[in-house]
């Protein structure tokens, strides 16, 4: 067995970290109070190379491993969700299913400006009524001679309303199977297509200084050739690209706690209480051991599920566990982090106080915990 | 332009430093290292050069095997090649003796400038840049914060900060600068530039090799010896001056400050 990184890993993540604190941490805070999305730091984050990461250097890419991607998501989340969210759903999301599933000429089409940072792509699964149950989207692709016409809509879809967001994978339903039930393919629709908005939302309690979008479809019009892959993959192609981004869900949960643990760590040795440094109460130390425990055991089984996937062998089981359980440990830091700074963790003036908020996303997105539980249940055969 | 850049890696300043058992050195088991800052700002500087006036960059490092994560690292930003000085006959040695290996590494090669860190954060001694210099016999500037090579790169004109004022040298090259912060912000390590380092040259180099005797190295060479190793002294609590009015106040601290800190 061996856990070692290897070099190149260790430089990235040095790099990712020493970029993170100097220039996204200063202006984080800011980014979330406001709710606003941030070119000047996505324009920085893509100069530094972080769109495109496991994509070949054919398109445009870096051409690492998954596990390297993932510590680079680590790295930024440790100081900022929102930042994270941008890269994951940037790599995972948008650039993923392109790169998987797209034909060669979508892929030399769109891969070069996401892999550069220059566009934005956004991944239309969600709808209003069809969220966990995501297989019930109601959105449909009509094919009309050499267009397919999609009406619908899509909610909760991040990255797809910038500036610079270029278009959309959105699935829809584009027929009628054999055996009855719908058929679902995935669709290319680019920004600016007639028939197609989408609106930022607002009044988000965390990830504030990432974009999230409402997608309305009316009447839209594409071309034939942008159905991405055979038709009727549609859903597998989704479930394909959420396995791959649970792992980087999973480094945003690794990334948050460890950002929280050291943040409780400082300030517990610094704040003093009773004549003493409250990191001197058995009760709060172990708090602090209990979540550096917790980071170093998640930690095991993120990269265990990434191993897994770049030495080609099933990790869907590892994937769903590690988003769990990455989750559920930035829970239980950011609970200690926040506890540990007592009233001042309440206070927007402490990052504490936005990771406790950013964490609850990572419950949710890409698969609710109850919808991993789900997916663990059925591959260890009890459900 | 050929330059080339001196490297030494440190422990990251965020390590806590604990004192070893001999009490003249200290524990390595738990601390992060890094490349030292200063040597960063003679990286980015090299780059600079480099993209101005054409040429190749080499990273020259000196150290345990370790240190090759330093020079990657170097390579990642930008540069071209890398040399690693590595032989356990090094161990313990002193600025001098390491001056000897790395001024041994370069100097057969075609170089214009050399850059090292105006001192390392480590032990903040700031002999080795000055020491190689003298044993390759060519000017050496220290403590630099502007470099700016002349079209024809045949000659160098720096400036040094000194109490307010600046001080501008020109010289010839060869020379070899010793880079202090401000000179610039350096880069980081892109994941391009990561991918690409992997397969620039890096070659690794002992004394043998170099032609040089292990018994003018280590402990037992030494010319500079420790005694002893101290952690700081604990800060002491501040002092709230008293008095009623700021002219009382400011009376009070002239008082404390000559009476009690014994600085006026
Ligand atoms: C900020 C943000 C960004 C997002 N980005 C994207 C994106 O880029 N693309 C995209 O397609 N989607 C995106 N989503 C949507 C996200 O994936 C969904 O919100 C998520 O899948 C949950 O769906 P829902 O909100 O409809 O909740 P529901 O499915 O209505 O779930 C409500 C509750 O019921 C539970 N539940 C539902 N079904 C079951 C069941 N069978 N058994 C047990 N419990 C169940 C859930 O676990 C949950 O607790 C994003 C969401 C947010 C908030
Ligand atoms: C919105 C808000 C309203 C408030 N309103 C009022 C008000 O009206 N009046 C007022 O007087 N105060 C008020 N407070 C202050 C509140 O009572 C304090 O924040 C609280 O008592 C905790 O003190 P602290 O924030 O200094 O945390 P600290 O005392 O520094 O505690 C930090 C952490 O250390 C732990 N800790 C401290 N000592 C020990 C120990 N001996 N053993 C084990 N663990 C220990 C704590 O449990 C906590 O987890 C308010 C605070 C907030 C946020």
């Amino acid at each position: 067995m061996d856990f070692s990184l290897s070099m190149e890993q260790e430089i990235l993540r040095n790099s990712v970290r020493d970029f993170a604190e100097n220039e996204i941490k200063p202006v984080a805070r800011e980014l979330d109070e406001k709710e606003e999305f941030s070119y000047e730091t996505m324009k920085k984050m893509a100069d530094l190379g972080l769109f495109g990461m496991f994509v070949s250097e054919k398109y445009g890419g870096q051409g690492m491993d998954y596990v390297s991607y993932i510590i680079a998501t680590e790295e930024i989340a440790r100081v900022d969700g929102s930042h994270a969210a941008t890269v994951a759903a940037g790599n995972s999301l948008g650039i993923g299913p392109l790169y998987y599933f797209g034909s060669e000429e979508q892929k030399e089409k769109y891969l070069p400006k996401l892999c550069s940072g220059e566009a934005l792509w956004g991944f239309g699964l969600t709808e209003p009524n069809a969220g966990s149950d995501a297989g019930n989207s109601k959105t449909t692709g009509v094919l009309d001679g050499d267009e397919w016409v999609i009406n619908g809509s899509k909610i909760f879809i991040t990255n797809a309303s910038t500036t610079i967001t270029s278009g959309v994978t959105c699935l829809c339903r584009t027929g009628t199977r054999d055996d009855g039930r719908p058929e679902l393919s995935c669709i290319l629709i680019e920004s600016g297509t007639p028939g197609f908005e989408a609106r930022e939302m607002h009044g988000k309690m965390m990830w504030r200084g990432s974009n999230t979008s409402e997608l309305y479809f009316d009447d839209c019009r594409v071309p034939k050739e942008n159905l991405l892959g055979p038709r009727g993959n549609g859903f597998y192609q989704m479930m394909q690209t959420l396995d791959g981004g649970r792992l980087s869900i999973g480094a945003m949960g690794l990334g948050g706690a460890q950002g929280c643990f050291e943040l409780a760590l400082k300030y517990s040795k610094e704040r003093e209480q009773f004549g003493k440094p409250i990191s001197h109460f058995q009760v709060n130390a172990f708090k602090l051991a209990d979540m550096a425990l917790e980071i170093e055991c998640a930690r095991l089984i993120l990269y265990k599920a990434c191993w897994l996937r770049d030495n080609d062998k099933p990790f869907s089981k590892e994937a769903a566990m590690a988003k769990l359980n990455c989750s559920e440990v930035m829970y239980r830091c950011a609970n200690h982090a926040v506890q540990l700074h007592g009233g001042y963790g309440l206070m927007k003036e402490y990052d504490v106080e936005r990771f406790y908020r950013d964490q609850k996303l990572l419950d949710i997105g890409e698969g609710t915990s109850e919808v991993q539980r789900i997916v663990i249940s059925r591959l260890i055969g009890a459900l | 332009m050929n330059i080339i850049v001196c490297l030494k890696q440190v422990p990251d300043t965020e390590s806590q430093i604990k004192i070893g058992p001999d009490g003249k050195s200290i524990v390595t088991d738990d601390i992060k290292w890094v490349m030292n800052p200063y040597d960063e700002f003679g990286v980015e500087e090299a780059l600079r050069l480099k993209e101005k006036h054409g040429g190749e960059v080499t990273v020259v490092g000196l150290g345990p095997k370790r240190v090759t994560e330093s020079i990657r690292t170097a390579l990642a930003m930008g540069a071209d090649k890398g040399i690693l000085v590595s032989d356990e006959a090094l161990d313990g040695s002193d600025s001098l003796a390491n001056a000897k290996a790395i001024a041994a590494a370069v100097k057969d090669l075609d170089y214009d400038l050399i850059f090292t860190g105006q001192r390392g954060v480590d032990d903040d001694l700031g002999l080795v840049g000055a020491t190689i210099a003298e044993l390759l016999g060519i000017p050496q500037f220290s403590i630099i914060v502007k470099v700016e090579v002349a079209e024809d790169g045949k000659s160098v004109k720096v400036e040094r900060p000194i109490e307010g004022e600046a001080l501008i040298i020109e010289s010839n090259l060869p020379a070899l600068i010793t880079a202090q912060k401000g000179l610039n912000e350096p880069r980081y390590a892109s994941l391009p530039g990561i991918m690409k380092a992997k397969k620039k040259p890096l070659e690794e180099k002992t004394l043998a090799d170099l032609g040089l005797d292990s018994a003018e190295f280590g402990e037992g060479a030494r010319k500079l010896k420790i005694l002893e190793l101290t952690p700081p002294p604990e800060r002491a609590a501040g002092k709230i001056v008293e008095g009623e009015t700021p002219q009382e106040k400011a009376a009070e601290l002239a008082k404390l400050l000559h009476d009690e800190a014994k600085v006026l």
